[in-house]
């Protein structure tokens, strides 16, 4: 296999269409724009159709309708514009359509919204928080894979390291194993045979093939989400079987504190690391396990503490955590701010290790 | 004694059930009889896909033996824009009130008109939000009362009703705008011949093709059941007048 160099939007584009996205909405708006560039480009020649949409809600809603075919279809933009696709996103979630999105954010302020729904109704959105453009492109394909597996919408959190970031990728398309056929898809052949078809989110039915109304669908539609929470959890952890101190963070961001793990376990601190791969379903059992011997467990994210949230629930001692982290933008509004950066990093950690010491 | 005969079924064949759960006098299942009928007669049942959006009007999908999917208030076309990209030789029709329409989703027709979609828009008016109870929608008319405009709708209040059947036609990616009513028996007929042209000219792929229908909503309207058709004809016809608006050369 030849190695090229690619952005990193790039590789996502070739990944998705190598996972068989053969449809792609989007609006615009940096630092998801390079990818609805590179899907415009390459989806015609692979047989798909990119639409550069006039709305976010207008992207998402042409890729459910797409879905609605059985067709693989993804939208995408950053926080923002995923913001105003929340409806559709809760309108996939309900009426199980497989829908890829793909958050090019602007920072780690969206851990939120990729997690806890967003929309309307009781739903979850499986949500992979790559931390580099090779662990994106694998994600795109386990991404696509899992919306067909569990038919629901899910969310690959990148940001602009990821989309703009070059390396060198050896592309080749992993075998997931098999899928249910997609019989619930439209294509309107079943019209006028008395068994037409109807898809909707209180799955109504028809008078002839009733379907199972509101109440019945939506409860069993939650009970899909707590079997994903208990099955498709993954994570990384690094260096926590003797360590005093746990620090967790995800994405990007990770890669910059697993710099420093390695800089003060030279330093002879016993500090380990631990990585949500899935934000949704948070992997709170291997967590709990990762930070079981640990006196402190710290959290590093740049947001004003979101992941902390899901890292207070499963923590098995709570007074032990500690958040280090905080907003941090740049000028641009485009991109993580000078919280980036290992030095301060390492000096959060050494001061959370004094205090109380 | 007068003998009867039955020139017509009672019901449409592309209906599951002829039950409804819509207000005596309503004109939603009039202009959807129609819509049915064309289906079942240029023989595309087998490869049509409706892309409905929400009012009184779901009540009438949920019957219909069609292939449906229910989507978001307003986002229709843009619904149907994904299905239709994907299943080319499928014909796709949307169905949306002006509450759907024009408050909630000017935006997604104007878009996919101005792609030129090869879909079949309908656009079922009454001048009100019928599901809610009788709402003042963009398309309400001048002096129309509803539960938001009690005196009427007021122009230096309220501002216009948006024509969006004018609105469309002047957009270059339309092949075709046509505007109905279910009124009268003859507008009837007229109007299931705008929609057979419109579906026709979709199976031609000539463009994106649109067909407004004025329905009666005497519950919404607060007028009698009975009044319903004179009502359509005094109070919106005035401002939405009955025609093709464009269409190619036959």
């Amino acid at each position: 296999m030849t190695r090229v160099l690619q952005q990193g939007s790039e590789a996502v584009a070739d990944a998705a269409i190598a996972a068989g996205c053969r449809f792609f909405a989007g609006y615009p708006m940096l630092p998801f724009t390079e990818l609805l560039e590179h899907m415009s480009r390459k989806l015609p020649g692979a047989g798909g159709v990119c639409i550069n949409a006039d709305t976010e809600i207008e992207a998402v809603n042409m890729a459910l309708g797409a879905a609605a075919t059985g067709a693989r279809a993804a939208t995408g933009s950053c926080g923002q514009g995923i913001a105003l696709m929340q409806e559709a996103v809760a309108e996939a979630a309900l009426n199980e359509l497989p829908l890829v999105i793909f958050n090019m954010a602007r920072g780690q302020q969206d851990y939120f919204q990729a997690t806890r729904g967003g929309g309307w109704g009781d739903y979850r959105t499986i949500t992979y928080a790559p931390k580099d453009v090779p662990e994106a492109i694998e994600h795109t394909y386990l991404l696509f894979h899992l919306a067909d597996l569990h038919r629901t919408p899910v969310v690959m959190y990148g940001d602009y390291i990821i989309a703009h970031t070059h390396v060198g990728v050896e592309p080749s398309v992993p075998d997931l194993g098999p899928l249910p056929t997609k019989e619930w898809a439209l294509d309107g052949s079943m019209g006028g045979t008395g068994r037409a078809r109807q898809i909707w989110t209180w799955d109504r039915g028809k008078p002839n093939t009733p379907g199972l109304g509101p109440d019945a669908h939506w409860k069993d539609v939650a009970a899909k989400y707590d079997r994903i929470d208990q099955t498709e959890a993954r994570s990384e952890q690094r260096l926590v079987e003797d360590a005093e101190v746990v620090i967790a963070s995800w994405g990007t961001t990770a890669t910059v504190v697993d710099y420093v793990v390695d800089e003060l376990r030279a330093d002879g601190v016993r500090i380990g690391s631990f990585r949500p791969l899935t934000l949704w379903p948070f992997p709170g059992a291997a967590f709990a396990r990762a930070v079981a011997g640990a006196s402190r467990v710290l959290v590093y994210e740049l947001n004003a503490g979101q992941m902390l949230d899901d890292v207070r629930i499963h923590a098995p001692d709570r007074s032990a955590v500690r958040f280090i982290g905080s907003v941090s933008q740049d000028q641009t509004g485009m991109r993580q701010g000078d919280l980036l950066d290992a030095a301060v990093v390492r000096d959060r950690v050494l001061s959370a290790l004094k205090e109380g010491s | 004694m007068t003998e009867m005969r039955l020139i017509a079924p009672s019901s449409p064949a592309l209906l599951q059930s002829p039950d409804h759960e819509l207000c005596p006098g309503c004109g939603h299942p009039v202009a959807w009889r129609q819509v049915l009928e064309v289906v079942e007669e240029l023989g595309i049942a087998d490869r049509t896909i409706i892309v409905v959006g929400h009012g009184c009007y779901t009540q009438m999908m949920i019957r219909s033996d069609l292939d449906s999917l229910q989507c978001l208030h307003g986002r229709g076309p843009a619904v149907a824009t994904g299905v239709k990209r994907m299943l080319p030789d499928a014909i796709v029709i949307t169905l949306s009130g002006d509450g759907d329409m024009v408050s909630e989703g000017l935006a997604e027709v104007l878009h996919a008109a101005g792609r030129a979609e090869r879909i079949t828009s309908l656009l079922f008016n009454n001048g009100v939000f019928g599901d809610t109870g009788g709402h003042m929608t963009a398309s309400t008319v001048v002096g129309q009362r509803t539960k938001t405009s009690l005196s009427g709708r007021d122009p230096e209040q309220h501002g216009y009703p948006i024509d969006v059947s004018r609105l469309l036609a002047n957009v270059e990616g339309t092949a075709y705008v046509g505007r109905g009513a279910v009124n009268t028996a003859g507008l009837v007929a007229r109007t299931k011949r705008m929609v057979k042209r419109a579906l026709q000219l979709q199976m031609e792929g000539a463009g994106f093709t649109f067909v407004e229908v004025l329905t009666m909503c005497p519950t919404g309207w607060f007028v009698p059941t009975a009044a319903g058709p004179e009502y359509l004809e005094e109070a919106m016809m005035a401002t939405y007048g009955i025609g093709e608006l464009k269409a190619p050369e036959a």
